[in-house]
């Protein structure tokens, strides 16, 4: 498999390390509990269009999110990850 | 035979034809056995050429087994090549090239091929039929296993594994293509030519050793003529890459192709700085797939005795190699392209029996000329048995009545060749990997490639085009349609006029229904057509679970020449139509690829290299055992004389608390962390707060993981008010930066701060003992190094030796001491300059081993307590976590699983057993001999013999470890039935007070 690094361009999977989910969102440090425990420890196994975050480890060492088939392995983009950041709320708007 | 007589003769070889150089005889042994070939020849055409059949014996029933096929699909003749290191089992003698001094051995046989024990399994096959494995060591037999391992262990299975290290050498390599073609037979060369002429980036990769594909194997025409022209147009491109020897043998994704070239298997050993094997990973745009077809056997009584082969197969031992496999042959076969093996037998002077066909009505043609060649034709008739023991010895024929079933009596017709076909299956297997479904064909009554998922197509005989003129007009649209994919215009090339040929359309006859012999299907793991209809009895009707019950197709040939004819079976056994059953999965590799190749140069120290500090040499030089941790070489201990390990450890830990010496530490992870907002960065990744540490402080630093287990710790230096130096654990030196990196980029990317590593720019060693203030301010230039100017936790920037330092008064071992830090060109000098500054302090260099005891003594948490289950409380750390500011891991830290006050916590433990260690990991209890199961208290982490206490001690974990404090327990370790008791006492041994550190 190859993934396209925003910055170096199609590489091979070999160069990159695999950080999970990138559809998830850093809680507010001060949400309930149970949203933290749903950050650290449920994840989703989608059948199909997934984001993820990989890093370009032995390349330009960026964390980048790949939009990716988990069936077919299919690509249908990547962009840098810090472009992609929803900026968590500073306070949580539930009430812990 | 005796060797001289064998050495004189082949024969079995026509005096000429073939693609043989007579001129070039080679000599080869099987079994001990001289014979000659030629140079051209494959092991199995120089053994049918010398008269051998019976080259091996079967997996399971030990049945004498001879060569059944010419090429890769080989499921019989696999045999041993070579001996000592260079020992390889399982090798298809069909495509084994003959090289001078060639030695082969015959496996699965004892103890001899003629005479083998096994075979009574034959005998009592009863007992061995499909699930035997299931049956007899599943559920309430599985015990029996463990008492009849060892003796089937030897009687099933293959060949002998090697048992010295290779001496050979295996590469990768890396390329890049427009259009990689598969295969060098017709279909393939027309795709390759007109692509090439096109301008596109090609690879065409062919297994054989030549290119020509099934042209090779038939009598010369205008097909082969035009072939040689074309490979040598190929090899005149250069945008043209030709690789022989080589098989594509991996489909996977993104067009990415792996490929094994054999480049040094035909000769007796690689040359001087030649690879054995080199492993493409071949990155294509477009794949036209041009691998041909493989033959159908046919399933009847005994069909797998030496010298029924296939129809294909001996017309290219005819024609490639110029051997004539029998003397009196019979042809089976259920379509007209069979006929040619007949009629080729014949012009080459073997008398051919009978043609046996089990449809009523075949072409005139045909007929005409096996009556022109006397040879009688049986139509509507089968072959029920073949009859023989070692070798074949003729055919048993029967009429079929209006049903299809044979009728009796049947009759006997002397040969000591049977050639067989049941027609031709494509081989879809890199179609199947790359995602694509192979459909059943009504026509030729197999599979064909289906819907492409990636950028693949095939063509020729591999897509179902049965005739040489049909698959060179195909491997021209194949290639076109990848050029119009590719944007490349197309540019024609001229096709050879070939003569109209018979084609390869079966009727569908699959197994001849009787109940006499053995009806093989998969002949490589022994599975018979009884197997399949007694898999679907006992319930195992879907073919992938067919074949796992009977092991159908695992083999390694993966049921080449099986598969197709087992689903047919199926299907009958099921009384299903036969369109309804899928082919099992095809993977990768197409045909078996060695370990060697797929580890390349990644073995030994290439998978595994060295990491070594500025000082190396210097430890080196003083006679330094160095130990591995992770990729680093660091020096353990230097012996003086005889020391032993434990004489130095001691004298080196006596000697940094009772003067002074110094330990290489250019290994800790060391990241630098810049930008303005560096503070608040370091504030979230650290447990503990460092936005307000101030310039020119070094602070003890602890990270959680964001589900609130410690991480790693470390120190963190403020160099100026954005700059930070943060050192980790030598182990998690690349994760925390890899950690740091991730929450930058995708939490928190409004933080303006740049991590980097500098762990192999800065070298670095901590100089430790009550008399190391001294060694520094002899050593050091531009700065004050008083307990003044530089305090418990001060950093400054100096000058040793002329270098520029940064010196930061932080201690590990619970000594006066500080770390030097240098750049890693200057590493050496700063260490030697220290050294010779200390002569007078009489320091010494210590080791890890010394490093690790005094760690203990001080109650410092490291390796073995941060194993990512233990919590900053579990380790006495608890209060350094803030409790103004969120960090990585602040809330789930509060679950009540990480929270709770009763979880086992860092305490100290001493011997109180004299002379008697504590056993690392031993478990914590309170009675060692209680009943079963005894409550585990804790367990003890660190240990090691303390010189400063003259106690054995040990760090551990223990449930309400402060509540316990002075109490006895015993650490009991019952896998070497070692028992200490042991009392619990603070982990902080030395010095709590920490005295000496501030002194």
């Amino acid at each position: 498999m190859r993934l396209p690094c925003p910055w170096c361009g199609d590489r091979d999977l070999n160069e990159f390390g695999y950080g999970g989910d990138a559809t998830l969102q850093r809680p507010a440090d001060d949400a309930p509990m149970k949203e933290w425990v749903d950050y650290v420890f449920f994840r989703d196994n989608p059948r199909g269009s997934h984001r993820e975050h990989w890093q370009h480890i032995q390349g330009c060492r960026a964390w980048i999110v790949v939009e990716r088939d988990t069936l077919t392995h299919e690509i249908t983009g990547s962009w840098p990850a810090n472009e992609m950041v929803v900026a968590a709320p500073a306070k949580s708007e539930v009430t812990p | 035979m005796s060797a001289a007589k064998a050495n004189k003769a082949q024969p079995h070889r026509s005096p000429d034809g073939g693609r043989i150089d007579r001129g070039t005889p080679l000599s080869f042994r099987f079994d001990g056995q001289s014979y000659q070939g030629y140079a051209g020849d494959t092991l199995a055409s120089a053994l049918l050429a010398n008269g051998v059949k019976l080259v091996g014996r079967s997996f399971k029933y030990h049945r004498p087994r001879g060569i059944l096929s010419a090429g890769v699909e080989e499921p019989n003749a696999l045999v041993q090549l070579r001996s000592g290191a260079r020992h390889e089992p399982n090798l298809r003698a069909t495509v084994a090239e003959l090289y001078d001094g060639l030695e082969a051995t015959s496996q699965n046989r004892w103890p001899s091929l003629a005479f083998d024990v096994s075979a009574i399994n034959n005998v009592f096959s009863a007992f061995l039929g499909a699930g035997f494995y299931y049956k007899t060591f599943m559920g309430p037999t599985r015990g029996a296993w463990h008492f009849y391992e060892r003796i089937i262990r030897k009687a099933a299975g293959l060949g002998t594994a090697p048992t010295l290290p290779d001496p050979d050498r295996y590469e990768k390599a890396h390329a890049h293509c427009d259009l990689l073609v598969v295969g060098g037979g017709a279909a393939g060369l027309a795709a390759a030519l007109t692509a090439g002429r096109s301008g596109a980036r090609v690879f065409l990769v062919e297994q054989d050793n030549e290119l020509g594909g099934a042209l090779l194997g038939e009598a010369a025409g205008a097909g082969l003529a035009w072939a040689t022209d074309a490979a040598s147009e190929l090899a005149s491109l250069p945008n043209v890459r030709i690789l022989t020897r080589t098989t594509a043998f991996g489909f996977y994704d993104h067009g990415v192709m792996g490929l094994v070239e054999r480049v040094a298997d035909h000769l007796p050993q690689p040359g001087a700085h030649q690879p054995r094997q080199r492993l493409w990973t071949l990155r294509t745009k477009q794949v036209v797939i041009a691998a041909g077809a493989h033959e159908r056997p046919l399933v009847f009584g005994d069909n797998d005795i030496p010298g029924v082969m296939l129809a294909g197969a001996v017309r290219r031992y005819l024609h490639r190699w110029a051997v004539t496999p029998g003397e009196r042959a019979t042809v089976f076969a259920n379509h007209d392209e069979a006929y040619r093996t007949a009629l080729d037998l014949a012009d080459a002077g073997v008398a051919v029996a009978a043609v046996v066909d089990p449809r009523p009505v075949p072409g005139g043609d045909l007929l005409r000329a096996l009556a022109e060649r006397g040879i009688e034709h049986l139509s509507n008739h089968v072959v029920v048995r073949a009859r023989g023991g070692r070798h074949l010895l003729g055919a048993e024929v029967a009429a079929l009545d209006a049903d299809g079933n044979p009728t009796e009596p049947t009759r006997f017709i002397s040969s000591d060749l049977l050639a067989m076909s049941g027609g031709w299956n494509p081989a879809v297997q890199l179609h199947a990997q790359s995602g694509g479904k192979p459909q059943w064909d009504s026509r030729l009554f197999t599979f064909v490639p289906g819907t492409s998922k990636q950028a693949e197509r095939s063509a020729g005989a591999a897509a179902g085009h049965m005739t040489l003129a049909s698959a060179l007009t195909d491997g021209v649209s194949a290639a076109g349609a990848a050029l119009e994919a590719l944007g490349h215009a197309l540019k024609p090339i001229d096709l050879p006029a070939v003569e109209p040929e018979a084609e390869a359309v079966p009727a569908p006859l699959w197994e001849v229904y009787t109940r006499k012999g053995k009806r093989f299907v998969d002949f490589q793991h022994d599975v018979t057509a009884k197997d399949l209809d007694q898999a679907v009895r006992e319930g195992y009707r879907a073919p992938e679970h067919a074949k796992r019950y009977t092991t159908l197709g695992m083999a390694t040939d993966q049921g080449k020449t099986a598969n197709v004819n087992a689903l047919e079976v199926l299907a009958r056994a099921r009384g299903e139509a036969r369109e309804k059953l899928a082919q099992t999965t095809f993977r990768p590799p197409y045909t078996p690829v060695s370990l060697g190749a797929f580890g390349g140069r990644d073995v030994l120290r290439h998978y595994h290299p060295i990491r070594r500090t500025p000082m190396h040499a210097w430890h080196e030089a003083q006679g330094a055992v160095m130990v591995e941790t992770g990729l680093w070489m660091r020096p353990r201990y230097y012996p003086r004389g005889n020391e032993t390990l434990f004489e130095a450890m001691n004298r080196e830990t006596r000697h940094v608390r009772e003067k002074v010496g110094m330990v290489d530490v250019s290994t800790l992870g060391k990241i630098d962390v810049q930008g303005p907002d560096a503070g608040e960065f370091l504030n979230r990744i650290y447990a503990n707060g460092f936005k307000k540490l101030p310039v020119g402080k070094a602070r003890y630093g602890v990270m959680l993981r964001e589900d609130g287990m410690v991480f790693d710790d470390g120190t963190c230096s403020r160099l100026s008010e954005s700059h930070y130096l943060v050192t980790t654990t030598t182990a998690n030196a690349a994760r925390i930066l890899s950690h740091m990196e991730y929450h930058l980029q995708t939490c928190w990317p409004d933080l303006r701060v740049h991590v980097a590593s500098v762990t192999d720019q800065i070298a670095a060693m901590a100089i430790a003992g009550p008399r190391s203030r001294a060694v520094l301010e002899k050593a050091v230039e531009g700065a004050e190094v008083s307990n003044e100017a530089l305090p418990f936790m001060g950093v400054v920037h100096a000058r040793i030796a002329g270098k520029p330092v940064i010196i930061f008064r932080i201690s590990f071992s619970g000594e006066l001491a500080y770390e030097v830090a240098a750049g890693a060109d200057h590493g050496l000098a700063v260490w030697e300059a220290l050294m010779e500054a200390g002569q007078d302090s009489e320091i010494m260099a210590y080791g890890t081993e010394a490093m690790a005891v005094m760690r203990i003594e001080k109650g410092h948490a490291a390796g073995p307590e941060l194993s990512g289950q233990t919590t900053a409380a579990d380790l006495g750390l608890g209060k350094l976590c803030s409790t103004k500011k969120p960090y990585i891991g602040h809330r789930l830290k509060e679950r009540p699983v990480t929270a709770d006050p009763h979880r086992p916590a860092l305490v100290g433990l001493v011997s109180l057993e004299d002379n008697k260690r504590i056993p690392g990991g031993a478990q914590l209890v309170e009675d060692p001999k209680a009943q079963a199961p005894v409550p585990m208290l804790g367990y003890a982490t660190s240990p090691t013999y303390s010189i400063t206490l003259n106690k054995n001690i040990a760090l551990g974990l223990l449930k309400d470890g402060a509540e316990r404090m002075g109490t006895t327990l015993y650490a009991t370790n019952p896998l070497n039935n070692t028992t200490v008791k042991v009392e619990v006492v603070s982990p902080h041994f030395f010095d709590p007070e920490g005295k000496r550190l501030h002194a």
